[in-house]
């Protein structure tokens, strides 16, 4: 039972990162129909900008909370301008080319944010700064919780709680709606689609750039190829809850997050990475629109 | 032939990795064949040539390595290969030497099925085999562990062998493995391996991975309450494993072809040499490489010929040669056989613990 719950919080806690990324593949697609596959590199990106930030701000030993929220917001704010630049230069000039095209391009931006990576940040792995210190908050019965865990899974639900709030009850995130349901419709309308498009690339983007911030607090090493796995395990989350659908994303990250957990601790570690893949089969095969997704025609 | 090449010149290829995730070796392997080249053509070269070493990146990925080397071979027209230094990357490189009968030195590869792949191939480092057993009888003679875990790299040749000659040697022993996970190459979440490990007890936990991934394991196992010492193979051997494990790595022991400080003089002269010209110490694998450039060009002056036939014969009659870790010979197998030194981690220092000769 302890080893249960101890594998729980693991899985809660990593569940919540995939899940931040999650959201940013599946509002992209919501409104553009465009696998970004960038986005796990945007990630990266994040948890780069947070380590030269927490260099800059002079954390050695342990950060503090101050620390914190400031490399998070210079991080999100960096990946976000980044998300505008990658969307203006890479992308809108496909807006009307096959959307084929549009993902043949998102391939060739996470190369390029890969590789560039390795140039520019050197392709050693790095110590990601201490920001906040890994104290034992709660030891039940031998199950041990620390703050970093609870400040990953605060953050990541407080983010996801803002980012409905956003798209619920914003005219933006009306915008971002009528968009996602037809773009003609939504310009006859009168909506500036590319700057509802644009929008929505900074938003995913600095949700990418808080898990890369998150990550490097719980598992402080950060190097330019970490966003591939992480990138794919959280398209495979977003397709489990439904792709174009974000409470969908929350719940198929944490999803992912506890079955990999469980199956290291119940059938083999070895498995561990298949097993995304075999959920990714399995949905595609039995529910194609996903947990919470609903499931529709084929748009033309 | 139809191309003309300069005739002082003698070409030797190295394929190692200076991008990817293990690009740390590739750095220290080039700096160190740069060293020993260096001053092979400051002595008048070999055979009357210049030596000049042309390096092609692996990027850390087993389908480069062959690609590596058949450029080497087919385009730079090489005498013969330095490289690589991980075992999956020599897996995917060495067929392609042998094939062309162009004599391959590895520094740094230790799994025993790479130089099974043919006459060509050679390193000069210790097997696995005999790294296993040393690290095995380390944990149940001198620490007294009884009940051991193991968590291997499952993606990694060099991980998954050496995995398996420690508990052959450890259960021979009398020691039990009493839990045995797996993780990916890359990975930075290893909490759910280590809370299944923790639950089961065990007495230390053997991680015969890379320096990339050893640092972050041992933060999340003493995060999880896990105290025991972690051991681990020559893979660990990077400053990067203090860097990113911190603390966490402190007490952790593992085994190494070569310590900055361990007292031998030709290391030592090795050392300042190093020192001088890139201002830090050199770590294991910078020791190998300068090794296998030097081995090579032994072999190529004692062959008196840049042929590969006979660059090979003389490579495999290597007896004694004095390396910076001491003598070094080539067996039958085509396998060094070396000392192998236990390093401790204290401080955030790696420290020369004991020495194991060969036997």
């Amino acid at each position: 039972m302890q080893t249960f719950l101890q594998q729980l919080v693991n899985g809660l806690a990593w569940g919540s990162i995939y899940a931040l990324i999650a959201i940013g593949y599946t509002m992209v697609y919501g409104v553009l129909q465009l696998i970004n596959f960038a986005h796990g590199d945007i990630y990266m990106i994040g948890a780069m900008a947070g380590y030269y930030l927490g260099l800059a701000l002079g954390v050695v030993g342990e950060g503090s909370l101050l620390h914190f929220v400031t490399v998070l917001c210079g991080a999100m704010a960096i990946c976000g301008g980044l998300g505008f630049v990658i969307e203006r230069c890479a992308y809108k000039p496909l807006r009307r080319a096959p959307r084929l095209a549009a993902l043949i391009t998102a391939i060739g931006v996470s190369l390029f944010l890969e590789y560039m990576g390795q140039l520019v940040f050197g392709p050693d792995p790095k110590l990601f700064p201490p920001l906040l210190p890994a104290r034992p908050v709660a030891a039940i019965g031998g199950v041990v919780i620390n703050t970093i865990q609870i400040t990953i899974f605060a953050v990541a639900v407080l983010l996801a709680a803002a980012l409905r709030l956003i798209v619920m009850h914003t005219t933006m995130g009306k915008a971002m709606r009528a968009v996602a349901f037809s773009h003609t419709a939504a310009s006859l309308m009168g909506i500036n689609v590319d700057r509802v498009i644009s929008f929505t690339f900074i938003l995913g983007s600095m949700l990418a750039a808080a898990a890369g911030i998150l990550v490097g607090i719980s598992n402080p090493k950060v190097d330019p190829l970490m966003g591939i796995m992480p990138g794919l395990k959280a398209f495979v989350a977003a397709v489990l809850g439904g792709i174009g659908n974000i409470p969908g994303a929350l719940l198929g990250g944490l999803l992912i997050g506890v079955a990999e957990s469980m199956v290291v601790g119940y059938l083999s570690s070895t498995y561990r990475d298949a097993l995304a893949f075999v959920i990714l089969i399995v949905v595609l095969l039995f529910r194609p629109s996903g947990l919470l997704g609903s499931p529709s025609a084929e748009k033309v | 032939m139809g191309c003309t090449r300069n005739t002082n010149e003698l070409r030797i290829g190295a394929y190692i990795p200076l991008t990817g995730s293990t690009a740390s070796w590739g750095k220290s392997g080039k700096q160190a064949i740069d060293l020993a080249v260096g001053e092979v053509n400051a002595g008048g070269g070999v055979l009357g040539k210049r030596i000049r070493v042309m390096y092609e990146d692996t990027q850390s990925l087993p389908e480069q390595a062959k690609v590596a080397v058949l450029k080497l071979i087919k385009q730079q027209k090489v005498a013969a290969v330095i490289g690589e230094i991980a075992s999956s990357r020599c897996l995917a490189g060495a067929p392609e030497a042998q094939r062309h009968k162009i004599p391959m030195v590895s520094p740094y590869c230790t799994n025993p099925k790479v130089t099974q792949i043919g006459s060509f191939i050679f390193r000069v480092c210790y097997i696995d085999p005999f790294q296993g057993e040393a690290m095995a009888k380390f944990a149940y003679e001198q620490l007294g562990v009884h009940r051991a875990a193991i968590l291997r790299d499952i993606k990694n040749d060099y991980s998954v062998g050496l995995a398996d000659f420690f508990i052959k040697t450890f259960t021979a022993l009398g020691g039990t493995i009493i839990a045995d996970a797996a993780y990916s190459e890359g990975d930075i979440e290893f909490r759910s391996q280590l809370t299944q490990l923790k639950a089961a007890n065990p007495e230390a936990i053997f991680v015969p991975g890379y320096y990339t991934e050893v640092g972050l394991i041992a933060r999340q196992a003493r995060e999880l309450g896990l105290s025991i010492p972690l051991l681990g193979g020559d893979g660990w051997d990077s400053p990067k494993t203090t860097e990113i494990g911190g603390d966490a790595v402190n007490g952790g022991y593992f085994s190494a072809s070569f310590a900055a400080d361990d007292p031998n003089p030709l290391g030592q002269e090795f050392i300042r040499k190093f020192r001088e010209k890139y201002g830090s110490n050199p770590d294991g694998t910078a020791a190998t490489s300068y090794e296998a450039a030097l081995v090579l060009v032994d072999a190529i002056r004692r062959a008196g010929s840049i042929d590969g036939t006979a660059i090979r014969e003389a490579l495999a009659a290597t007896k004694d040669f004095q390396g910076v870790a001491g003598r070094l010979s080539i067996d039958a197998n085509r396998n060094a056989v070396k000392r192998i030194v236990i390093m401790k981690i204290e401080g955030g220092q790696l420290k020369f613990n004991s020495a194991v000769e060969p036997s």
